[in-house]
């Protein structure tokens, strides 16, 4: 695909170094990599597996108690590790730029959009102000942010995620680098807008012949993406190709595994549904109001529409969305975290949404929630037998007994009974996960909702928690209430779909009619949008 | 463990903690070594340090002891530092805590007493309430404490603040926690490190603030403390200026100390601040 000749940047034997007590000495091994001008290079791995340190080695922005300590970068003609300060610094920004996950925190909240694009131009040029200002307009321009004059007047917070995501493009691009580096670009965004944001890139780099040097951890994007691919695991290149040879036939067991784990999106064979209904939702609403003095300038946001649904006993109903459609308040209204403002929640005859906080205190054990982030929702200063028995204590079951209960349910949930002794930190995140979900068996619920249970987890260790997710509703008969925005995830453990957007269900039903045959367009672009889409179909075809 | 560890890995800390044991020691050995009361006659007023073994500190200008004050005033001063600021961290928790948890009006109210507290300088407070119910040992050290709780009663409302709405919190909730449980339970124990690290910020300066009501004579007279004699030192400061120096001198070693422990504390308790 590339001769030798328009090599942009290659990367001979190059080693970084961690800190003494890290899990392991290096964080990088022996990386020997090249990219050419006018190629898609996705550098893919699950997290730990180095694959952001490459990112800083190359800029040469790695923190202060790690080290490259072996091996060469060369990058037009000379090796920047040896480099110095001076000249990286004319390297980055105008050579190599690079691109973040979050736009949020990578850009200054109190300068414009314009202005930061424009600095661009007065640290590396002597361009003259007007000119600048042309040049800023023409790449907003160039990125397809909507209305251009406006956005280079904006601050950060007034632009959207996907459209700070192009201002950030925009200004990576703002000095023809010869090298882009995009670090996970699309993560923190919608699916709709990961979708738009991928065109984007790859329509820029066809333009502009860049190198782009893209880092993700998600085979989809890979596949939507990637002339070559780069598979790291723990610091070491594992396997490298073609995009199409190491999709279609990889050859390290790590590649297959990673391949296997990426969820099809054929939703498996509908199961029989009970008719007997557990929970009732209602036209349940909830609007927040904001700010505003005597009702003057108040900001109203309807968070939840006069939303109604029905889970059958011993089904999962799967509520999807994109950020902001409401899925996580009404998660919370169902477990009375919040209050919701008009409706009924009907568990076993009772109604949830009119109850006394004392009530439901007490008949909380019917109903219990998962959460999304495995390292906030456990307290850091409880061992994990403790956290797994609070809620039996907290109901009157004598401590000793509610102990010696944890551990059998740690055996439940797949992990060590005696890691009981254990604080939080000292499991991985899919661990953690699991004590999460041995706490809210603890109380042997009804009915559990998982919000995100799984969105902050590597691919291998997700398939693992839907698995046994899946494992424990047949085993348990439990009845489940599964939030996710990812479509991929919901079409493996849903019975039942429904698809929110901005706090209205716009449809619902059996999983396989909703993915297979969508009415709704929001429910089309949604499908549309899911990277690797065509690859996911084919691998589902190739594999089952 | 690890905090403790990553405790004696700085040597300002360890140094800090030595000169603190050196304090206490003196407190615990004042009854040992100088059995008399310290404030009885013990010989010729205003005898220079070290010119006659007997006194090695010398002697004040009633030919009391120097020394043997010296050793007493530890005891005052850590009393003192020690109650007040427990005092000063028990309400301010107790006010923190409910406020950053209820938010709202609870919140509105109690930060406006708080504030109401703060506007007014501690020491006038102080003199007020001194003059008001007298100057005994227990009087000053409550007074101490009262006019000292405000700053962490905010920093513990911070830490509510931040903490009540995360995920933990709500897992507790939905777990079916009553709200005193989730107080003490599960905000508290994490929000401690930081109000513990100000506690020893709140004992220096309550060791300070009783010297310098002792400095203006309104401590209790009839104890022995550092504050008192550098009081009366005052009085012959221009030529036997020792009388308050040696005072002074421990005033200053046992706040220093109180701050470096604290340093050390706050290095150790929250290792990914330090360094940067």
């Amino acid at each position: 695909m590339s001769g030798i000749a328009d090599t942009v940047l290659s990367l001979d034997r190059l080693s970084v170094r961690l800190p003494k007590g890290a899990d392991r000495s290096h964080a990088l091994s022996e990386v020997s990599l090249s990219i050419a001008s006018n190629e898609i290079l996705c550098v893919v791995g699950e997290s730990g597996s180095g694959k952001s340190m490459m990112a800083n080695a190359i800029m040469r922005l790695l923190p202060n108690d790690v080290a490259i300590d072996g091996g060469h970068m060369m990058f037009e003609g000379r090796d920047l590790c040896a480099a110095t300060p001076t000249e990286m610094r004319a390297v980055r920004g105008a050579g190599i730029a690079m691109i973040f996950q979050e736009p949020m925190t990578a850009l200054n909240p109190l300068r414009t959009i314009g202005d930061q694009i424009g600095e661009m131009f007065s640290i590396h040029t002597d361009l003259s102000k007007a000119d600048i200002t042309t040049k800023v307009l023409a790449l907003l321009t160039d990125v397809r942010i909507p209305d251009p004059n406006a956005a280079a007047k904006a601050y950060p917070h007034e632009l959207s995620g996907g459209q700070r995501q192009r201002a950030m493009i925009a200004m990576a691009l703002a000095l023809d680098p010869k090298l882009l580096i995009a670090d996970e670009p699309t993560t923190a965004l919608d699916v709709t807008t990961q979708a738009q944001i991928l065109k984007l890139i790859r329509d820029l780099q066809q333009r502009r012949k860049t190198a782009v040097l893209f880092i993700t951890h998600d085979f989809g994007v890979v596949a939507d993406i990637a002339d070559r691919v780069v598979v790291m695991q723990h610091g070491v290149i594992v396997e490298q190709g073609s995009a199409a040879s190491v999709l279609n036939a990889p050859e390290h067991a790590y590649t297959k595994q990673l391949i296997a784990a990426v969820p099809p999106l054929t939703a498996p064979p509908p199961r029989k549904l009970s008719d007997e209904t557990i929970l009732t939702i209602a036209g349940v609403s909830k609007t927040y109001r904001t700010g505003g003095f005597l009702g003057r300038g108040a900001r109203v946001t309807e968070a939840v529409k006069n939303v109604s649904l029905r889970l059958p006993k011993g089904a999962t109903l799967g509520i999807v969305g994109e950020s902001g459609s409401g899925k996580s308040t009404l998660a919370r209204c169902i477990v009375r975290l919040i209050d919701p403002d008009t409706g009924a929640i009907v568990l076993s005859g009772k109604d949830w949404a009119t109850m006394s906080r004392e009530n439901v205190r007490r008949e909380t054990r019917h109903i219990q929630m998962v959460f999304q982030d495995p390292f906030a929702s456990l307290n850091p200063r409880r061992k994990a037998a403790e956290l797994v028995a609070q809620g039996p204590i907290v109901h009157g079951a004598p401590r000793a007994k509610a102990i010696a209960e944890a551990k059998e349910l740690f055996a439940l949930v797949g992990l060590d009974p005696s890691a009981g002794d254990r604080f939080p930190h000292e499991f991985s995140g899919g661990q953690r996960q699991r004590i999460g979900l041995a706490r809210a068996l603890a109380l042997k619920p009804d009915v559990l909702v998982a919000d995100e249970p799984v969105s902050a987890l590597d691919v291998s260790v997700q398939a693992q928690v839907l698995k046994l997710l899946a494992d424990l509703r047949q085993r348990l008969g439990l009845s489940i209430v599964f939030i996710t925005h990812d479509l991929r995830v919901a079409a493996q453990i849903c019975d039942l779909v429904a698809v929110m957007k901005d706090g209205e269900i716009v449809e619902h039903g059996l999983t396989g009619k909703v993915f297979g045959d969508p009415r709704h367009p929001y429910t089309q672009a949604l499908l549309a949008s899911i990277p690797g889409g065509a690859f996911a179909r084919e691998h589902a075809a190739a594999t089952g | 463990m690890d905090a403790i560890k990553r405790y004696f890995r700085s040597p300002a800390a360890v140094a800090g903690l030595i000169l603190l044991l050196i304090v206490i020691a003196m407190a615990i050995s004042a009854g040992l070594l100088y059995p008399r009361d310290p404030l009885a006659l013990a010989g010729r007023p205003l005898i220079w340090p070290f010119s006659n073994p007997r006194f090695l500190l010398g002697t004040d200008n009633s030919g009391r002891d120097i020394a043997a004050q010296i050793f007493y005033g530890a005891r005052i001063s850590l009393l003192i530092g020690g109650l007040a600021t427990a005092i000063a961290i028990l309400i301010g928790i107790l006010v923190g805590a409910f406020a950053g948890y209820y938010g709202g009006t609870i919140d509105n109210i109690l930060m406006r007493i708080t504030e109401a507290f703060q506007t007014l300088p501690n020491f006038v407070l102080l003199l007020v309430l001194v003059a008001v119910f007298g100057s005994t040992l227990t009087t000053v050290t409550i007074a101490v404490g009262v006019v000292s709780w405000p700053a962490p009663a905010r920093l513990t409302r911070a830490e509510f603040l931040s903490l009540r709405n995360r995920e933990f919190v709500q897992a507790g909730r939905t777990l079916g926690m009553r709200d005193i449980q989730l107080i003490l339970g599960e905000i508290l124990p994490n929000a401690l490190p930081p109000v513990i690290v100000y506690a020893s910020v709140v004992m220096a300066v309550a060791i300070l603030l009783e010297s310098a009501l002792a400095f203006l004579r309104l401590s209790d007279p009839n104890v022995a403390s550092w504050g008192n004699l550098i009081g009366l030192g005052r009085d012959v400061l221009r030529v036997q200026w020792y009388v308050s120096a040696i005072p002074g001198i421990a005033i200053l070693v046992t706040v220093l100390a109180v701050s470096l422990v604290g340093q050390g504390l706050n290095d150790a308790l929250n290792p990914r601040l330090k360094g940067r």
